[in-house]
C-alpha cells in the first residue's frame, strides 16, 4: 500500500474547525476527488487516513499533516491538486509526498507559532517576554479531559520573541494594529500550547492583551540543532523520491 | 441599500463559545448571492441548534429553490446557543445568517420551519436578537414578514401573535408564489406598506395571516368562532400539495457542513405522504395523498447527491420507506450501483410488516448494517387496533427473526405511552413483546448475543388527527406506567439483561400538548416562559417543566382555562377547535368517525390498496394518489 503524506493549511474562518470536523471534511473530499483511499478491514471499515498533531480549534495553521493510504499508486502532485480542489477554501493542500519509512508523527518534534495580539502594548510585551525567558519554571493551569492540570509552560519554549514592525491581524478579517509574538515550542506531554504561553506571560509579568490572540502555526517538524527551528518533515521522504 | 457582513463583529466572539464552526457558514454547496442584485430576500430559519437544523430537508429544499430564482436570494439562520446569545447581547451583534452573515432584520421575509412546537421559544430569541418586535402588531415596514411553515404550522395559533403569516403543507410552489407577490409589490413601490402586502398574500387563499382573523370565546373558555375581520380574506386557508415529485428533485446539491450534525448522510425523499392511517400520526394525516418519486429520479438524485457531497450514507426518506411500490428494485439497484464503494443505504422508517429478507440483504450488502428500528407503537394487540397501527405480534416476531438471522444483533423497538384508552396492561404488554423478540432471536441465531432496545415516548394528541378530540394522559399516569414497565423488564432474569430501555418522563409531553392544541391565549405563556429564560425546550438540559407551569399559571390567571383544560380534557364533536379554519383537506366528519372507530377498536385499511374511504383530502385539494410501479430499473453507472 502506498502512503501519501499531506501538508495542509487551516486558514481564515476555517480555523474554527475542530480536529473531528477536519477529519470528516477530508474523508468526504477524498471521496469526491476519487482518490482510491484504502479502507480498514472488519465489520465497520474506516478509510486509512491518519492525522498528526492537529492544531487546536480556533488556531490557524500553515503546517498541518496527515497521511493517506491508497489502494493503487498515485502521483503525489495530482493528489495535491485534486484534494485541494475538493476541500473547502480555507482547508488548502500545500504539499504531498510519497512516504518512505518512518513515522511522520515522530518527526514532528516542535512547532513554530505566531501570536497576533490586537491592541496590546509593544513595550509591555517586550518586558513580559524577557521575564518569561528569565524564569526557569512557569507553572500554568489548564482544564483538560482529566480535570484541572498544573504544568510547566517554560521548559518546552525554545524561543520566544516580539517580532519587529507594526503588525496587522491577518487570517482574522478584523484589521487592527497588533503586537506579534513568535515562538518555537517543543512537543511534550502535556503539550504546551500558545494559550499556555500567554497565561505564562500573564503570570510572570501581568501581561494581559485586551482581546483574544489570533494564533497561527507556521511550521512543524524536526527541531534543527543549529537554528532551533522546525525543519521540513518531508525532507527525508523527498530525498527518497530523488534517488 | 447594501448590507454589510456582521462577520467582523462576530469573529472576536467565536473563540469564546462552544463549537464556533457552526456559526461560520461556508458549507459545501452553500450560496451567497449578491445582495443588491436581488429584489426578494429570504432568511430561512430552523429554530433549533445548527447541528439539528442544518440537515433539515425542508430548509435545504427551499434554500435551493429560492436561490435558483433570478431576483431572489435566500440565506439560512439557526438558533444560537445561550453562550453566544449572551455575547451577542453584550456586544450588540444582531441575529445573523450563516451564509452572508447579514442581519436578519434586513431581509424581506423571515421564513421559519417548525418541525416541532418546542422551537417556539427559540423563535422569540431570534426575533429579539434580530431587533424585530416580538409581536406582529408592533412591526413596521422596516421589519421582515415573519412567516411560519412546517408541520407545527398546521396549528400556528399559539404563536399567532408573533407571526405575520403561516403556510400549510408543501413549501416548494408557495415559496415561489410568495416571492412573486413580493417582487410585484416592491416593483410597484411597496404600496400600502406591509398591511397591503399581507392582504395580497392572504387574498390568494394560500397564506394564513392571523391578524386578519378574530377569535371569539364562550364564557367557559371554548372558542365560539374564528372569523375574518376584513373583506377579501377567505374564511378557510388551505394546505399546499406538490404533485409529481419528479418535477421537484430537490435537494440537488446537498449542504455539506464542516460541523458535526445529527444526520451525516445524503437523504432522498422517496415519497411524500402516507395513508397507513395511524391515528396518532399527524404527519400521516396532513401530508396526504401518497406521492411517490419514481425509481429513476431516485437513482439520479442519489448519484448526483453522492457525487456533490462525498457522503458515504444514503438515507431513503419518507414516512414509511418500505412502502414504496418499487422499494425492492430501488434498494437492489442502488446496492448494485454502489457495491464495493463504501456507500451504505439506510431506510430510516421501516414498517414491521413491510420489512423482508430481500430488503435486509440489500441494506447490508456493503458490509455495513445501520441500525434497525421498528415502531409497533402499542404494546398490545388491542392498543394497536385503537391507533390503527395494523401490525400483529406474528409480523413483529417474523421481522426481527429475519433481521437477527441476517446478521443484525440489535433492533430498536419504538412505543408510545399514554395512548387513548390505554391501561397498565397495554404498556406491560411491551415487556412481553420484548421478551418474545429476544427469545426468537436466540433461537434463530443459536447465540445469546442478541439485544433489543425498547424506546418509549409519551403520546401527544395532535391537530388534524382523529385524536385531536382526545384527552391527553396526565404525566403522573405516564410516569407510573413507564416505571412499571422498567421494573417488569429489569426484573426478568432470563431476558432482562438483553433488553435496553430508554424512556423520557411525561412532563415535556404535557408542554408539547399545550403547544400543539393551544389557541392564541397560549402565546402569553410562551412569551412569559421566554422572558423567564426559556430556550431550547427540545433539549432536556434546557427544558424546565416548572418554568412552563409557573408561566401558565400567571398567563391564565384571568382566564377560565388552564394547562389541564388544553391537555387532559376530552373535546366533544362540535367544539370549535383552534385550527378548524385551517384546512388540511381532511373531512371533519370522517376524522370524528375515525375517532369513534378508534374507541371501538375498528381498523381502517390503506387506501393505496383498498377503495377510497373518503377522508376527504383528494377531492378537497384536487389531488390524487401517485404510486408506481413504473416497471423501470436502475442501470449500472457508466464508469469513466
Amino acid at each position: 500500500m502506498q502512503r501519501l503524506r499531506v501538508r495542509y493549511a487551516k486558514r481564515g474562518r476555517l480555523r474554527f474547525t475542530s480536529h473531528r470536523d477536519i477529519s470528516r471534511a477530508v474523508e468526504r473530499a477524498v471521496r469526491r476527488a476519487g482518490i482510491p483511499v484504502a479502507y480498514s478491514a472488519g465489520f465497520s471499515p474506516h478509510p486509512k487516513i491518519s492525522y498528526a498533531g492537529a492544531a487546536p480549534t480556533g488556531v490557524a495553521s500553515e503546517a498541518e499533516y496527515l497521511e493517506i493510504g491508497v489502494n493503487r499508486p498515485c502521483d503525489p502532485r495530482r493528489v495535491r491538486d485534486d484534494l485541494d480542489a475538493s476541500l473547502p477554501p480555507g482547508l488548502d493542500v500545500l504539499d504531498v509526498v510519497e512516504a518512505r519509512d518512518g513515522n511522520l508523527a515522530d518527526r514532528l518534534e516542535g512547532s513554530m507559532w505566531e501570536l497576533r495580539l490586537p491592541g496590546a502594548d509593544p513595550a509591555e510585551a517586550e518586558r513580559a517576554v524577557k521575564e518569561f525567558l528569565a524564569a526557569d519554571l512557569v507553572e500554568v493551569e489548564r482544564l483538560t479531559k482529566k480535570g484541572m492540570r498544573r504544568f510547566d509552560a517554560r521548559q518546552a519554549v525554545r524561543s520566544l520573541a516580539v517580532v519587529e514592525g507594526p503588525g496587522i491581524t491577518a487570517g482574522q478579517e478584523t484589521v487592527q494594529p497588533c503586537v506579534i509574538l513568535r515562538m518555537v515550542v517543543r512537543h511534550e506531554t502535556p503539550a504546551v500550547r500558545p494559550d499556555d504561553a500567554l497565561m505564562g506571560l500573564r503570570l510572570v509579568a501581568g501581561f494581559a492583551p485586551p482581546s483574544p490572540a489570533a494564533v497561527t502555526r507556521l511550521a512543524q517538524g524536526p527541531l534543527d540543532a543549529m537554528t532551533g527551528e522546525p525543519a521540513d518533515p518531508f525532507a527525508f521522504d523527498r530525498a527518497g523520491g530523488d534517488r | 441599500m447594501s448590507v454589510e457582513s456582521l462577520f467582523p463583529r462576530l469573529e472576536p466572539l467565536l473563540p469564546k463559545v462552544q463549537k464556533p464552526i457552526q456559526y461560520v457558514g461556508g458549507e459545501l454547496n452553500s450560496t451567497v448571492k449578491d445582495w443588491d442584485e436581488a429584489t426578494v430576500r429570504w432568511a430561512l430559519m430552523y429554530p433549533d441548534a445548527y447541528e439539528v437544523g442544518l440537515p433539515n430537508q425542508g430548509v435545504q429544499i427551499l434554500y435551493e429553490i429560492l436561490n435558483e430564482l433570478p431576483e431572489t436570494l435566500a440565506e439560512r439562520t439557526y438558533a444560537v446557543w445561550p453562550d453566544l446569545e449572551a455575547l451577542m447581547r453584550s456586544e450588540g451583534v444582531p441575529q445573523f445568517t450563516v451564509d452572508g452573515h447579514r442581519p436578519v432584520r434586513a431581509f424581506d421575509v423571515l421564513g421559519v420551519s417548525f418541525a416541532t412546537e418546542l422551537g417556539y421559544t427559540n423563535l422569540l430569541t431570534a426575533l429579539d436578537l434580530a431587533g424585530i418586535p416580538l409581536e406582529a402588531a408592533d412591526r413596521t415596514d422596516e421589519d421582515p414578514i415573519v412567516l411560519a411553515g412546517g408541520h407545527a404550522a398546521f396549528n400556528p395559533e399559539p404563536i399567532a401573535d408573533f407571526l405575520d403569516a403561516a403556510v400549510l403543507g408543501d413549501g416548494e410552489q408557495i415559496a415561489i408564489a410568495i416571492s412573486e407577490v413580493l417582487r410585484e409589490w416592491k416593483a410597484e413601490g411597496s404600496p400600502g406598506g406591509r398591511d397591503e402586502l399581507l392582504m395580497r398574500l392572504a387574498s390568494t387563499g394560500g397564506v394564513y395571516v392571523p391578524k386578519f382573523y378574530d377569535v371569539e370565546y364562550h364564557p367557559d373558555g371554548r372558542i365560539m368562532r374564528v372569523v375574518p375581520n376584513r373583506d377579501g380574506v377567505p374564511t378557510r386557508v388551505f394546505k399546499h400539495t406538490v404533485m409529481d415529485l419528479d418535477e421537484w428533485p430537490y435537494p440537488k446539491k446537498p449542504l455539506v457542513p464542516l460541523a458535526e450534525t445529527v444526520h451525516e448522510r445524503f437523504s432522498v425523499e422517496i415519497f411524500r405522504g402516507c395513508t397507513r392511517g395511524c391515528r396518532f400520526c399527524q404527519a400521516g394525516m396532513i401530508t396526504r395523498p401518497v406521492r411517490e418519486r419514481s425509481i429513476t429520479t431516485i437513482g439520479d438524485m442519489v448519484e448526483a447527491g453522492i457525487r456533490e457531497s462525498g457522503f458515504s450514507e444514503v438515507g431513503l426518506l419518507s414516512l414509511s420507506s418500505a412502502d414504496h411500490s418499487e422499494i425492492a428494485e430501488v434498494t437492489r439497484g442502488l446496492a448494485d450501483r454502489y457495491e464495493g464503494s463504501q456507500v451504505g443505504l439506510s431506510l430510516p422508517s421501516t414498517r414491521v410488516d413491510a420489512f423482508n429478507i430481500d430488503l435486509a440483504n440489500e441494506l447490508s450488502r456493503n458490509g455495513r448494517r445501520s441500525g434497525l428500528t421498528f415502531a409497533p407503537e402499542g404494546g398490545s394487540e388491542r392498543m394497536r387496533k385503537v391507533i390503527n397501527k395494523m401490525v400483529t405480534e406474528e409480523d413483529l416476531i417474523r421481522t426481527v427473526t429475519t433481521a437477527y438471522s441476517n446478521g443484525w444483533r440489535q433492533v430498536k423497538l419504538y412505543f408510545m405511552c399514554g395512548l387513548p384508552t390505554e391501561e397498565d396492561e397495554d404498556v406491560l404488554g411491551i415487556a412481553d413483546l420484548a421478551k418474545k423478540v429476544i427469545k426468537a432471536g436466540r433461537e434463530v441465531t443459536g447465540s445469546r448475543d442478541i439485544r433489543c432496545t425498547v424506546s418509549i415516548g409519551g403520546f401527544v394528541p395532535k391537530p388534524h388527527t382523529p385524536f385531536q378530540w382526545a384527552a391527553q394522559c396526565d404525566h403522573e399516569t405516564v410516569d407510573r406506567r413507564l416505571r412499571t414497565l422498567r421494573d417488569a423488564l429489569r426484573s426478568d432474569k432470563e431476558y432482562g439483561r438483553a433488553i435496553g430501555y430508554r424512556y423520557h418522563d411525561g412532563k415535556p409531553s404535557i408542554v408539547e400538548g399545550l403547544l400543539s392544541r393551544g389557541d392564541r391565549r397560549v402565546g402569553r405563556v410562551i412569551r412569559a416562559v421566554w422572558e423567564d429564560g426559556g430556550r431550547f425546550d427540545g433539549w432536556s438540559e434546557h427544558f424546565s417543566f416548572e418554568r412552563w407551569m409557573a408561566a401558565a399559571e400567571r398567563a391564565f390567571a384571568d382566564e377560565p382555562v388552564d394547562v389541564d383544560w388544553y391537555t387532559t380534557r376530552d373535546r366533544d364533536e362540535h367544539e370549535v377547535l383552534p385550527w378548524d379554519h385551517l384546512d388540511a383537506g381532511l373531512d371533519r366528519e370522517w376524522l370524528w368517525q375515525d375517532w369513534q372507530d378508534a374507541l371501538n377498536t375498528v381498523e381502517v385499511e390503506d387506501c393505496r390498496w383498498t377503495p377510497c374511504y373518503d377522508c376527504g383530502v383528494c377531492p378537497t385539494m384536487g389531488t390524487e394518489i401517485q404510486i408506481g410501479p413504473t416497471g423501470r430499473k436502475l442501470l449500472p453507472l457508466t464508469v469513466i
